[in-house]
């Protein structure tokens, strides 16, 4: 163990966070748009792709096995192997590779989701005369909301936390503190940096879990939310 | 493709302190540490909170939103107050993320073995820790085993980005090559790393096959 550093510098500067205050909230700015996006692209692909895999689970298990590779390729890497095609420093490089872990996260979510539709339930939409297509959209998929957002809450939390990696290669929101705190020895802008990263996960956390009890406003009448 | 052969093609490449087999060793011998202390902290909190109920809520509460934790900036921050004399800076956050993914899962898997089952055990005549250690453990092993797969991964993958505070291992690759333009060794580095990961992923599915009850292989876990 090395011995307690004998540091003058506080841990947080508030001053400095004032005087970069512009900065600050343009990284934020762009953190959420790396991180959020890709989520956004992901769902809209996964449900698809997930409603495929539900109906034929032949096609699915591959897919699994395709998926699970993607999710443990490390970002570092895959951002750098992205480099000669997105270019150095650019959002691309960032965003594509958290879509496809989005995608690695919600394809399954999706297809659990449905799985949990009870087998009485969709008989009983039968019965009643849905279409197909009806079904799906006014039974399966409602049903499907809290396991497909519990996917959801997981990956957009993940790739919150992602983006900032993206600053070694040039482009990582708010994690342009990390480096320019480390490479200045300054504490101050790697504290900002994680608490509005954290801040910004909790926010878009807590916006997923008050759009699935609008979703699904039978679980608060039944009591069970 | 070229860049590849021009990084794996050199023999300067494969032998020495720089080499690739010794930054390898490093990266496992960092990540297997930083593994073995989260599980040695995580499995037991986990099968206790589990077993018991008690002090569940704020356990999960806190691993979860540790999960939110920027991996890069926890990392700069540890090191930068603590110093970069020793590699134990940089082995906190590790152990830090992996601890988690381990604690939920274990959690989940005892939590989600059928009551009866835990019912008939106490039937028998198993008393508290012979319940645990016979029947929930056995039961829950494959959601246990996933915890530690994706710790595993994980701590593989930010060992990488360690790289970049001064710590050996395959991610010095990425980080030097970066620092001195030079992408054949940085996207050489990102290789061996992503191969490293789905060799660990590899290991972890045999190892499952190998240790899990067939009995309790056969049926899908209960979420």
């Amino acid at each position: 163990m090395p011995g307690v550093p004998v540091r003058e510098e506080p841990l947080v500067r508030w001053d400095w966070i004032g005087r970069n205050w512009p900065a600050i909230q343009a990284l934020l700015a762009d953190h959420a748009v790396m991180a959020l996006v890709p989520v956004a692209v992901g769902l809209l692909v996964a449900l698809p792709v997930g409603l495929a895999g539900a109906r034929w689970r032949g096609l699915y298990q591959p897919t699994v096995g395709v998926v699970n590779v993607v999710y443990s390729l490390p970002s570092l890497a895959v951002f750098i192997v992205l480099i000669p095609v997105t270019g150095l420093a650019t959002r691309m490089t960032v965003m594509v590779p958290l879509a496809f872990y989005a995608l690695a996260v919600l394809i399954p979510a999706v297809v659990d989701g449905l799985a949990s539709v009870p087998g009485h339930v969709r008989q009983s939409a039968v019965a009643m005369g849905f279409t197909p297509l009806r079904r799906l959209l006014r039974v399966e998929l409602p049903i499907a909301v809290p396991v497909v957002l519990a996917g959801l809450r997981v990956a957009t939390v993940s790739s919150v936390s992602l983006v900032s990696v993206g600053a070694l290669v040039g482009r990582g929101g708010l994690g342009y503190l990390f480096i320019d705190g480390w490479q200045r020895q300054f504490p101050t802008p790697i504290v900002v940096g994680i608490a509005l990263v954290v801040l910004l996960a909790a926010v878009a956390d807590t916006l997923l879990v008050l759009a699935q009890r609008l979703l699904t406003p039978w679980a608060r009448a039944r009591g069970t939310a | 493709m070229n860049w590849l052969a021009e990084f794996f093609g050199d023999a300067a490449n494969w032998s020495g302190p720089d080499g690739i087999p010794v930054r390898l060793l490093e990266h496992l011998e960092f990540s297997a540490i930083s593994l073995l202390l989260a599980a040695l902290v995580a499995v037991p909190l986990g099968l206790g909170i589990g077993h018991t109920g008690r002090g569940a809520l704020p356990v999960l509460l806190s691993a979860n939103a540790a999960r939110a934790l920027p991996t890069l900036g926890l990392l700069v921050l540890i090191v930068l107050l603590m110093g970069v004399g020793t590699d134990v800076p940089v082995l906190i956050p590790l152990v830090a993320l992996a601890v988690p993914p381990i604690l939920v899962n274990t959690y989940e898997g005892i939590r989600g073995v059928d009551p009866d089952l835990r019912d008939a055990a106490y039937g028998m005549g198993l008393r508290g820790r012979q319940v645990l250690g016979r029947v929930l453990v056995p039961v829950a092993l494959p959601l246990i085993l996933l915890g530690l797969r994706v710790a595993a991964i994980q701590v593989v993958s930010t060992a990488t980005v360690a790289a970049y505070v001064g710590l050996g291992g395959l991610g010095r690759f990425i980080v030097d090559g970066l620092a001195t333009k030079d992408f054949p060794r940085t996207l050489g580095g990102a290789v061996l790393v992503a191969l490293l990961a789905l060799a660990v992923q590899l290991v972890f599915t045999l190892v499952q096959r190998l240790v899990v009850s067939p009995g309790v292989s056969g049926s899908r876990a209960v979420r």
